[in-house]
């Protein structure tokens, strides 16, 4: 039997799950509850404050780790569905599918070192 | 006086049969009554051509897999009285019928077999040297998958066996798992070529139904899941071994 290559697949998929139940309900609460409805006061996430955040090495690892690991999660999980409901897809979906994740979590990392330098 | 109930089998004669048809019989029941002796009182009073597969009637001899209203069930274990509405029970779901409930296993035989289901040892301590040992915690590492009985039960409910046959399973899997857990145990290179084969571990998308209907409360998708991260150590390791 040949070894499969989904290890590389399955681990970007639990980290970006790890990442997703752990960290995305907090980033949802604040920026999605917490600070419209005023309990966090705007002017904390004004866009200076975000702006100087993401152009600090930690504050944009960490906007890294929260936008591109859930990525790799999603686009996993909607690959092995297709398959669960009976699509086998080829290897061309699978390159579309990892290469949104691929795409989207090189953009993020472009766009954060753009404002670290 | 007992009650009736009407219970829907799917014959299959392959002799006159072209394809698997319904035939319903009333079986009087008790509140004890399980199925399996629901298809005995079928077989001796109302029809003796029905096929059924059985032993020990106690779950422990994995005979008695069928299909109890779309559910992979042991027929020792599944009760009458559960089923207010009526039973319709067919052949273990996944695998070819042979005749009416009984059905081809040894596309899973072969699979259990392949993944070298005993201790593996070229080097076995002499009696000399003592006994073994193997802490409780040693032991808890495989003891629960070594509860398996063989039943198909996880065959049946397992949507990717379902979808495609070169997937080794849940229940190869989890006993593949167990041997490998175990500390008298040498033989887990040989059986981690099948975990990381993408008909191994990796076929697997953790649906988690398999681990539902197992009788005997094994949890295979749990054991598989473990396979994928020993099989995602492999990986990298042999990252670093080029050439094997």
């Amino acid at each position: 039997m040949k070894r499969s290559n989904e290890p590389v697949f399955w681990g970007m998929f639990g980290a970006g799950g790890m990442v997703a139940a752990l960290f995305t309900p907090i980033a949802i609460l604040i920026t999605g509850l917490l600070v419209p409805l005023g309990i966090i006061p705007a002017e904390q996430f004004s866009y200076e404050r975000v702006l100087a955040f993401s152009q600090h090495w930690l504050g944009a690892a960490v906007i890294w780790v929260i936008v591109s690991l859930p990525l790799w999660l999603c686009m996993h999980r909607l690959y092995h569905t297709l398959h669960d409901f009976g699509i086998h897809a080829g290897n061309l979906v699978k390159a579309l599918f990892y290469g949104v994740a691929f795409a989207g979590s090189v953009a993020c990392a472009t766009l954060l070192l753009l404002g670290l330098i | 006086m007992a009650e009736v109930m009407k219970i829907e089998i799917l014959r299959y004669r392959p002799e006159t049969d072209k394809e698997p048809v319904w035939q319903t019989f009333d079986v009087p029941f008790t509140r004890e009554m399980s199925l399996l002796e629901a298809l005995a009182y079928i077989k001796d009073e109302l029809d003796p051509t029905l096929s059924y597969r059985w032993s020990c009637r106690m779950a422990i001899c994995g005979s008695c897999g069928m299909m109890v209203n779309g559910i992979p069930k042991l027929g020792c274990k599944t009760f009458l009285r559960d089923y207010p509405k009526g039973m319709k029970v067919e052949a273990l779901a996944n695998f070819p019928i042979e005749r009416d409930l009984v059905v081809d296993m040894s596309d899973f035989i072969e699979k259990l077999e392949s993944v070298k289901p005993y201790i593996i040892n070229d080097n076995p301590k002499s009696l000399d040297d003592g006994c073994h040992t193997q802490s409780p915690k040693d032991m808890a590492q495989y003891k629960q998958f070594s509860m398996c009985i063989n039943c198909g039960l996880c065959y049946a409910a397992c949507p990717q066996y379902g979808l495609d046959k070169s997937f080794t399973g849940p229940a190869a899997l989890a006993i593949l798992h167990r041997y490998n857990q175990d500390n008298r145990d040498a033989g887990k290179a040989e059986r981690m070529k099948i975990v990381n084969a993408e008909e191994g571990a990796w076929g697997c998308t953790f649906v988690g139904y398999c681990s539902q209907v197992c009788p005997k409360d094994v949890d295979p998708a749990a054991a598989i899941q473990l396979g994928k991260v020993d099989s995602a150590k492999d990986y990298v390791i042999a990252m670093f071994k080029p050439g094997e």
